[in-house]
């Protein structure tokens, strides 16, 4: 990465993403010990707001931010203009496209190779941000890609406020504070169906510990 | 000797506070002396945090006036902040909750302005009413009641009650009397405090009778009394340094915060009891969140001040 987009990566999540999220919202993190230090590792998390990327950022040492790498829809970010220079330069996304265009696409291959080169992903396996506060289906690519890294830890992370805050379809953020529950690492054992549902009922377990006010 | 738009006897005053700390540290450092520190881990972090409050809190008050008052502007938002995501609130009401956070950069713009009427009428009149007005013309009615009375106490407790001890700050000074309103929070603060303190130990030593154990099971009877004696004893010597108050006035003063402290303190018990939830955050050790140490200054901070009102400005 070029130093010019160290340097607005460091601003931007260093200043203005902390102050947003540990003052305009404010964490109540759960088991932070157990994210990772150093890379290859995938942060899987569920999805509600453009912001998840951020607050998970911000979880982790500022020495890391050159390993951090959150993957998002490249038909999304990557539609040209300032969202694509924005998304690629300064948050630092590995895209990924959600459809193939040709048959023997390989989706997976950039984020494999961004593994490979030892960086930390953060990963939403509902793959989009869905209804807010809502638990969606989370998509197998997930286990596909465990399954060609069976080194790497996924550490799986429910996270609660955010689609109060600033959820899908709306541009004012409203402070909330946010539950960030860090579950277990959890490595690929030799079976995709088996992988999902443990991350499933790991989720699911990290939602029941906590108490959410009601949001209906 | 640092400069200070306050006086002299207020530096003084919080002089004598890190006077008490060191004293308060040392006695919790014989409790939890070698093998009982695992016991008596809350009681540690919990004095360790006043060291920290003690600090912000008189860095705000000493900077300067206006330093003071974005201090409990920020502790206003910090409030009401907890509250919000502590309470039920509607999906519908979601743009409502901006408005309502809004309240808390204007209300304590009247108060560094010093327009005392607005300050008075703003939440409870044109918030409150905007407030409701906004939600009704979204046109939900399912739990409306609630969802209207929820934001609407939010607001009074957490904006209009608190910006009251920020009013203090900018009473007219009284010709040729040493008081200002920067000790006149010193006072209420520090009484408030100091009486949450003192009914705890009060209640540790000789506490038997549960005072209101529906609400609050460890509160006692004879906590409760000694605490307000105490307390009011303390603003019967503290007045005369920090306050124009008069004697029996003083008295009157330091039974009202003893009492009021006590209704603060178990409101917000009430509410978080309602809610099921043990505190209302996390950001203070051994406290548990802002609105949990808060709580009492709720009450007294608006009673405090009226009486000081009616009687003195």
């Amino acid at each position: 990465m070029r130093l010019i987009g160290l340097v607005l990566r460091l601003l931007f999540y260093g200043v203005v993403v902390r102050l947003v999220v540990l003052f305009v919202l404010g964490l109540n993190v759960r088991h932070r010990e157990r994210l990772p230090l150093k890379g290859p590792a995938i942060i899987a998390a569920n999805h509600n707001s453009h912001l998840d990327a951020m607050v998970l950022a911000t979880l982790l040492p500022l020495r890391l931010l050159p390993r951090i790498r959150p993957v998002a829809a490249a038909d999304y970010f990557l539609r040209g203009g300032l969202r694509s220079w924005f998304a690629t330069e300064v948050v630092g996304i590995v895209p990924i496209r959600r459809q193939r265009t040709q048959p023997d696409e390989d989706l997976l291959a950039p984020v494999q190779a961004a593994l490979e080169r030892a960086e930390i992903l953060i990963f939403f396996p509902e793959g989009t941000r869905g209804d807010p506060e809502q638990l969606g289906e989370f998509k197998s690519g997930l286990a596909r890609l465990a399954e060609r890294c069976p080194d790497v830890p996924v550490i799986p992370v429910f996270m609660h406020g955010l689609g109060k805050a600033l959820p899908r379809g709306d541009w004012v953020l409203v402070p909330f504070f946010l539950d960030v529950f860090v579950g277990m690492p959890m490595r690929f054992a030799g079976d995709r169906a088996a992988f999902m549902a443990d991350y499933r009922a790991r989720m699911d377990a990290l939602r029941a510990d906590g108490s959410f006010a009601p949001w209906d | 000797m640092i400069d200070t738009w306050v006086p002299p006897q207020v530096a003084r005053t919080f002089a004598g506070v890190v006077g008490l700390l060191v004293v308060a540290s040392a006695i919790v450092g014989w409790i939890a002396r070698g093998e009982r520190a695992a016991r008596h881990g809350e009681l540690v972090a919990r004095v360790k945090s006043w060291w920290i409050m003690v600090a912000v809190f008189a860095t705000a008050i000493l900077l300067s006036q206006t330093g003071a008052i974005v201090f409990f502007a920020l502790l206003s938002f910090l409030a009401l902040k907890e509250y919000l995501s502590l309470v039920p609130t509607r999906r519908a009401d979601r743009r409502v909750l901006f408005w309502v956070y809004l309240t808390v950069p204007l209300q304590f713009w009247w108060v560094h302005d010093r327009w005392y009427n607005m300050f008075l009428v703003f939440i409870p009149v044109w918030a409150v009413l905007f407030v409701a007005s906004r939600m009704v013309l979204r046109g939900e009615t399912r739990d409306f009641l609630r969802a209207v009375g929820i934001l609407h106490w939010g607001m009074l407790t957490m904006v209009f009650a608190l910006s009251h001890l920020a009013y203090l700050l900018v009473l007219p000074e009284k010709q040729g009397d040493m008081a200002s309103g920067a000790g006149l929070l010193l006072f209420v603060v520090l009484l408030t405090q100091l009486n949450d303190v003192l009914q705890f130990v009060w209640g540790k030593l000789l506490g038997k009778r549960p005072v209101l154990p529906t609400v609050s099971p460890k509160k006692t009877v004879e906590g409760l009394v000694g605490g307000v004696l105490t307390t009011t004893a303390l603003a019967y010597v503290i007045a005369p340094v920090l306050t124009p108050l008069s004697p029996p006035h003083a008295l009157a003063a330091g039974l009202m915060i003893g009492l009021g402290g006590f209704i603060g303190d178990v409101t917000i018990s009430a509410l978080k009891r309602d809610l099921g939830v043990k505190d209302a955050g996390t950001l203070i050790p051994g406290h548990g969140g802002v609105l949990d140490r808060i709580d009492s200054l709720l009450f007294t901070g608006p009673v405090f001040f009226h009486f000081m009102k009616y009687f003195y400005y």
